[in-house]
């Protein structure tokens, strides 16, 4: 459904039963504030000073009309904590044929890992009509986890899993927030729920979380190269201006490492430097690459390696 | 205890205590070591003013960076944070506990109760002076690297960080201090200097109120000592407490934070409270409504209010079956503050109502902490708290609590009771079109920001998504109308302080006793002990009709 005047789009199962609650809150305050404030501007219009004589009559209490108004709140407040209670039960019920997804903050990203061992970084991609159950975890200090148009938000904290469930209902995009404070980069912390239908969700996770298609391994591997961040560090233009090494032509190439000796620039060599990248460090630079063991899967190495392998043929 | 009301240089001049207490001493000196608990009230109301307007500019900051999606104003996303952080310090540390109960309350409770003073004079000046070095500390934090946690230093982001969350936690655990000694002093005040005949059922209700406040400020206040001063020893030793890197639990931070905190927010309302009670039956000219119902109600806050800090975390992975009680709890302390409206607005029913600028002020409270209050109820229940929590909605609500409730009670009693304090009149016209201001610019600031809220938009953000613009643009504007609403109050004030007309004993026709003494007060409050014979709002002619 659209987003209203209050609330957002309602892009999960839960989304309506939430937003009952919310409308059935939102209503009954309407009704209590137009009494109360109804009545206040009556009373101050209606009983306005006068004269500075004006009589009053001395009235000091009555405690039937008092009682009636902390009885009359006492069950309206009983009804609204039942009915949320009951909706917040059914958020944290994770249902039994959830598709399971692993969730790690760090400052400040949001980090996906699917069963197969497929990681994205910032994009969540799931299936639409299947509850999806995520297993949260942080790095470093506590962040929050926040779909507003799925209704969902779950701390996630250091040392310990924390958990949160929905289920899709319409193919789009869906902002990701972090809700807990964390410093620096915490606005900046966006990602992006992507509900796709299920044929396309299943290849998107087996292409590693990109929409490959039957793409060739080089323009893959160039996708790749953005999705998992190298681009973040290395240039590819030969200027070098990313404070990494520029990837332009290393194909192929003599490459001297911090010890002083060189090495030849071989598939193994560019495999090697992704999965222990400490192990031959570029003479000039710092070890800062993360290794990307684990967070790559056989064909994307090889795609990428393509795709830097290209990048020399195009000199 | 009479000698002990006299401050040092000349106790034994027995003129002096029927002087005006701003001209029974003279010289700065006279004011540095004064015992007298109305000249410690007004420093006091000096330095949460101008706690006040700093942290207005910091919030005005705030509001001017957030006009844009990107950063444009400030230089880091770094300096916004630790803008907000500043901002919500101040306000809360600095201003908004001190402020009734040090500033308003030091001044009017002994005079209230028929005292000459609290009981504990030099425990009161040394509470003032403890507010002044834990400010200090706040200060210094701010030129060694002002902290970026947010007001409420959760860890272990305040662990990690590199600012000086030590000087400033150290500034905060100093003013606890202060809260605490101030909180004792009125207890035993309450309890022991009532005058005769003023049983507990004839004391004005804002007495009710800031006893209430004291117990909550002596039981829980330490728990915040104690928590901030755990954070520092982990910050400074290393000792693993809530740092999971070091074998520590991140989350009891949080419950021990809000063991504190929540309490503290009546800490923060109830004294406001307090004051409406006391402006709406003087300007409607009628007893209160229910007096004991009120007066036991800002007791029962007091006391469940303890039991519902969790409600702070309930996305935070705390048990179902914790979160359920918390949610219960928070609903049931709910119950006295309706009663208390109801009552309030029940009281002005037949009455002649006077819109003078304090009743104004009373009137706005009414209107806005009905909404802050209503908006809690979406927070209490479950299932809408875990979409809301953490967004813009719980920044409106709390600013419809504490500046809606709180600094509109504090905006009227100021009012109420400038002419009693400095002996001079405001001009009214200006104050009843200021209050116009303030509460046109208020709504304007936070209405806005439920709606932001409930769209999904989190707080604590420096840059935002685009779809928010609108709301967030007009919200600075209304800050701004707001700015310039409390910019005039203190411009006519302090005018006032030169030009004003000499104030009349009792300019409002109010019953209450303060109103019946001196104006300004003298030295010693009372020439002979008082003996008080009726309620404090024995307004109205009995009719027979009426109940
Ligand atoms: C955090 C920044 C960062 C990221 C992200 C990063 N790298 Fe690197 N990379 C470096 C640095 C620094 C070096 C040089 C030090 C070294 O050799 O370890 C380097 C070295 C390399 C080299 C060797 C270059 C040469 O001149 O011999 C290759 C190849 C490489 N990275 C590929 C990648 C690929 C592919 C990715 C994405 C999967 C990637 N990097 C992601 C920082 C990064
Ligand atoms: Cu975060």
């Amino acid at each position: 459904m659209d987003k209203t005047f209050f609330m957002p789009r309602q892009a999960s199962t839960m989304a309506a039963a939430v937003d009952d609650v919310y409308y059935f809150v939102y209503w009954l305050s309407v009704f209590f504030f137009a009494l109360i404030v109804g009545l206040m501007i009556f009373f101050v219009i209606r009983y306005r000073r006068r004269s500075p004589d004006d009589v009053t009559p001395k009235i000091t209490h009555s405690y039937a009309l008092e009682a009636f108004w902390s009885i009359i709140p006492l069950f309206l407040i009983i009804l609204i904590f039942a009915w949320g209670f009951k909706v917040y039960l059914q958020l944290r019920v994770v249902p039994a044929n959830a598709f399971e997804i692993h969730v790690t903050a760090l400052k400040w990203q949001w980090q996906f890992t699917y069963p197969d061992g497929t990681v994205t970084i910032g994009e969540l991609g799931v299936p639409v009509g299947r509850p999806v159950k995520l297993l949260m975890n942080s790095q470093d200090v506590i962040h929050s986890f926040y779909v507003p148009d799925m209704r969902v938000k779950q701390d996630v904290v250091p040392n310990r899993y924390t958990v949160a469930w929905f289920e899709a209902t319409e193919v789009g995009d869906h902002r990701i927030y972090c809700a807990e404070y964390c410093g620096d980069g915490h606005s900046q912390m966006y990602g992006w729920v992507k509900v796709m239908p299920p044929d396309v969700f299943n290849d998107w996770v087996a292409a590693g979380g990109i929409e490959a298609g039957n793409l060739p391994p080089v323009e893959y591997g160039k996708l790749l190269f953005e999705k998992k961040t190298c681009i973040v560090c290395h240039s590819v233009d030969g200027t070098g201006n990313k404070q990494c090494p520029d990837l332009l032509g290393v194909f192929g190439h003599e490459v001297t490492l911090t010890d002083g000796s060189t090495v030849m620039a071989d598939e193994n060599y560019l495999r090697r430097s992704m999965m222990e990248p400490n192990a031959d460090v570029v003479q000039g630079y710092r070890a800062e690459m993360p290794s990307f063991a684990g967070l790559l899967k056989d064909d994307q190495t090889t795609a990428l390696i393509e795709y830097i392998k290209s990048l020399g043929a195009s000199e | 205890m009479s000698t002990a009301t006299l401050p040092g240089p000349i106790p034994h001049d027995h003129d002096v205590g029927r002087i005006n207490y701003l001209h029974s001493h003279r010289g700065v000196m006279s004011w540095v070591y004064t015992l007298d608990h109305k000249r410690i009230g007004i420093m006091y109301l000096a330095a949460v003013t101008a706690s006040f307007l700093v942290g207005g500019v910091m919030a005005l900051l705030i509001r001017a960076e957030l006009i844009d999606p990107q950063l444009t104003m400030l230089p880091s996303n770094k300096v916004y944070n630790q803008l907000f952080t500043l901002h919500g310090a101040i306000m809360v540390f600095l201003f908004i506990i001190p402020s009734i109960p040090a500033a308003l309350g030091n001044f009017f409770l002994p005079i209230m109760l028929g005292a000459k003073d609290v009981a504990f004079p030099r425990l009161n000046l040394a509470s003032f002076y403890i507010y002044v070095v834990g400010a200090i500390f706040a200060v210094i934090s701010i030129v060694l690297g002002s902290v970026d946690t947010g007001w409420t230093f959760y860890t272990p982001y305040s662990v990690d960080t590199q600012t000086s969350v030590v000087m400033m936690t150290m500034g905060a655990f100093i003013l606890g201090f202060s809260s605490i000694f101030t909180g004792l002093n009125f207890i035993v005040t309450v309890h022991k200097l009532r005058a005769p005949g003023l049983t507990w059922f004839r004391m004005p209700l804002f007495v009710w109120a800031l006893y209430a406040t004291s117990i909550i400020q002596v039981l829980a206040t330490p728990v915040l000592g104690i928590t901030l001063l755990l954070l520092a020893i982990e910050r400074v030793a290393h000792v693993g407490i809530f740092d999971p890197l070091m074998g520590g639990d991140p989350v009891l931070f949080q419950h021990f934070f809000w063991f504190y905190s929540h309490p503290a927010v009546y800490i923060m309302i109830v004294p406001g409270m307090g004051i409406i009670s006391e402006i709406i039956p003087t300007f409607a000219r009628k007893p209160i409504f229910g007096y004991r119902f009120i007066a036991f109600s800002s007791i029962a806050i007091a006391l469940i209010g303890f039991l519902v800090w969790g409600h702070h975390m309930f996305t935070s992975g705390q048990s179902e079956i914790a979160v359920m009680i918390f949610s219960a709890l928070t609903f049931l302390v709910s119950i006295p503050s309706a009663i208390k409206v109801f009552n309030w607005t029940a009281t002005l029913y037949r009455g002649s109502i006077d819109l003078k600028t304090p009743m104004l002020y009373a009137l706005s409270f009414i209107f806005l902490f009905t909404i802050g209050g209503l908006t809690g109820l979406f927070l209490g229940a479950l299932a809408t708290d875990i979409h809301l929590h953490d967004t813009y909605f719980i920044v409106a609500h709390f600013h419809y609590v504490m500046v809606g409730g709180t600094v509109m009670a504090f905006m009227g009693g100021l009012h109420y009771w400038w002419p009693k304090m400095t002996g001079r009149m405001y001009p009214e016209l200006l104050g009843q079109i200021t209050c116009g201001i303030v509460f046109l610019g208020f709504n304007m600031t936070f209405f806005t920001q439920f709606i932001l809220g409930s769209q999904g938009m989190p707080r604590r953000y420096a840059t935002y998504d685009e779809q928010f613009q609108p709301l967030h643009a007009f919200s600075s504007v209304g800050a701004l109308v707001l700015g310039v609403g409390f910019a005039i109050t203190t411009a006519y004030l302090l005018w006032s302080l030169w030009k004003g007309a000499k104030a009349p004993r009792n300019p409002w026709g109010s019953l209450s006793l303060e109103w019946q003494i001196e104006t300004p007060p003298i030295h010693q409050n009372f020439l002979e002990t008082p003996v008080i014979e009726g309620m404090p709002y024995d307004y109205g002619v009995e009719t027979g009709s009426g109940h």
